[in-house]
């Protein structure tokens, strides 16, 4: 199912918050069933490049392709997740809209619909509270709610942002267990991490930012003490007197020259 | 006993239209209430009963005392406060709640000025109050037409409801029917509240839909549930507000809104879901 084509493809892509840009003329390609790992310091771009695939951003410039990909084929985990977890809604129901590209907005969920949610919450080890209203669950059980909810949305491409925090180590385990099953089924997939030791753990590939791409490629080949502290030096503060960027012009008037 | 609850309904064809009436929002309103509580707005429905005002006292001043025209001005009011509420807080950094501050004081504003610049008072006492002992029939049809396109409407947009209440970033994610699925309850809200106007006044209005939802989180595990405690609130409350106001001839409205408020009061006390009472039984915890 492997092939090289890639999947999403970024053109000198500038993103960021009001004018100030997180990720920095960033150009290259995911291929097809990679398994990505994105590090890098704090503000390095991680979450913004990940918001900007899922198209919660627009390019401040540049552009990003996903070959044909939309919307519903991306799933993604967000790291600030806005979820309201008192809201009244059972473990069940909440993995099962994991099912919305099948039953959308009025379908009723069939019997096959049904066995594919307990099949997803068996694999995450959560049958026994299917039946118990969200806001009841630990931090980590919850996590692995949204990970079964992943599971049923089959989807094409897989973003992950910082998906092992405040989970314990047997759980992470459990959720890296997943993570290679669907690279193993030739998902492609991206991961926000901080965790340098899992990253050389379990992805082959990596991806170092500091705004800008460090280094992208094998990772142990971009995961080096050198690059390390390279993308620690070029992630500085938010700076809200920086000038306006001249990179684009400057890149264009080379081409025609 | 049962003869006093009957007699009134059966002797006075105007308390069966109150009744017809009442029970008709009250079998709309309330889910609408248990939404605005789980999105914790349930002061919005108060800010937009408010809103609707220079709707209605504008079209009041053009065309008198006229049940359309004064509906279509609430809604039309009700309505451009929620969409420009509801858009300021998708595009900007405000959230909903300073949204809609900063709009239904502006709207409210507007009508007191254009209330008391002219107009009838006791004649838009009407409308603050309600007329629920004088509905005619085109106001019952009214009322009857709101609510079963309220009830239809909620049902069609139930689950990105639910969805967009407890993760709306999933929605967005998954569906292109988040900003729609927002603005549809919104104008079905402001659809609620012109039929409940009639009924009860812009002041009560807001009360039938909200105190059941809220009493409704006290009894119910899931949304459906709360949904089904709400309406059934409202409908007892209904039908013991007109009552009360018959035998003790006080207005209906406020009456049936109290009604309410001991239901409220009960849930919050004894509900089995967090009313506070339970909190001081002694009971032993469970094994772990």
């Amino acid at each position: 199912m492997k092939t090289t084509a890639p999947a999403i493809s970024f053109h000198n892509l500038t993103l960021g918050y009001d004018r100030h840009p997180a990720v920095h003329h960033i150009s290259g390609e995911v291929a097809r069933g990679e398994l990505l790992g994105i590090v890098g310091p704090n503000g390095a771009g991680k979450s913004t490049l990940l918001k900007g695939i899922v198209g919660e951003l627009k390019p401040l410039s540049g552009s990003l392709d996903l070959d044909g990909l939309t919307k519903r084929d991306i799933a993604y985990l967000p790291q600030v997740i806005d979820i309201d977890r008192s809201f009244p809604i059972s473990v069940f129901d909440c993995v099962a809209l994991g099912l919305w590209r099948k039953i959308g907005a009025w379908r009723g969920l069939d019997a096959r619909g049904r066995d594919a949610v307990d099949h997803a919450l068996d694999t995450v080890e959560l049958v026994d509270l299917a039946g118990r209203p969200v806001g009841t669950l630990s931090g980590g059980q919850f996590q692995r709610v949204l990970f079964a909810r992943l599971l049923l949305q089959d989807a094409a491409v897989i973003l992950l942002d910082e998906p092992f925090r405040a989970v314990d180590a047997k759980t992470v385990a459990y959720l890296v267990a997943l993570i290679e099953r669907w690279h193993r089924e030739g998902r492609t997939i991206l991961a926000a991490l901080h965790d340098i030791e899992q990253v050389r753990a379990h992805f082959p590939r990596t991806l170092l930012l500091a705004r800008e791409i460090v280094a992208w490629g094998e990772t142990r080949k971009v995961l080096t003490p050198g690059n390390l502290a390279k993308s620690r030096q070029l992630s500085q503060a938010f700076d809200s007197h920086a000038p306006v960027c001249e990179r684009d012009e400057e890149e264009e008037a080379r081409e025609t020259a | 006993m049962i003869d006093a609850v009957v007699q009134p309904f059966v002797e006075f064809d105007f308390m069966r239209r109150a009744l017809v009436g009442c029970l008709a929002i009250s079998l709309a309103g309330p889910p609408f209430g248990v939404f605005l509580m789980l999105r914790r707005m349930s002061l919005m429905s108060d800010v937009m009963g408010h809103a609707i005002l220079p709707g209605v006292a504008i079209a009041y001043l053009l065309a008198g005392l006229s049940l359309v025209a004064m509906s279509l001005g609430a809604f039309t009011a009700g309505l451009a406060v929620a969409l420009a509420a509801g858009l300021v807080a998708r595009n900007t950094a405000l959230y909903e709640d300073a949204s809609l501050a900063g709009f239904y004081l502006m709207s409210l504003a507007l009508g007191v000025l254009l209330v008391s610049a002219q107009g009838d008072e006791h004649e838009l006492l009407h409308v603050l109050f309600g007329t629920v002992l004088g509905i005619n029939d085109a106001a019952l049809i009214l009322i009857a037409a709101i609510a079963t396109v309220s009830l239809a409407g909620l049902a069609v947009i139930y689950r990105p409801l639910v969805l967009e209440c407890f993760d709306s970033q999933f929605l967005r994610s998954v569906s292109p029917l988040s900003a729609t699925t927002h603005l549809a309850f919104l104008a079905l809200l402001v659809l609620n509240l012109v039929a409940a106007f009639q009924v009860l006044g812009t002041l009560m209005a807001v009360g039938i839909m909200l105190v059941p939802g809220i009493s409704a989180r006290f009894w119910a595990k899931g949304v459906s549930g709360m949904i089904a405690v709400a309406v059934a609130f409202a409908l007892t409350s209904s039908i013991a507000g007109l009552l009360v106001s018959y035998y003790a001839k006080v207005p209906p409205g406020p009456a049936i809104i109290l009604v309410c408020g001991v239901f409220y009061v009960s849930s919050v006390l004894a509900g089995l879901r967090g009313g506070l009472l339970w909190g001081h039984v002694p009971r032993k915890h469970l094994e772990a």
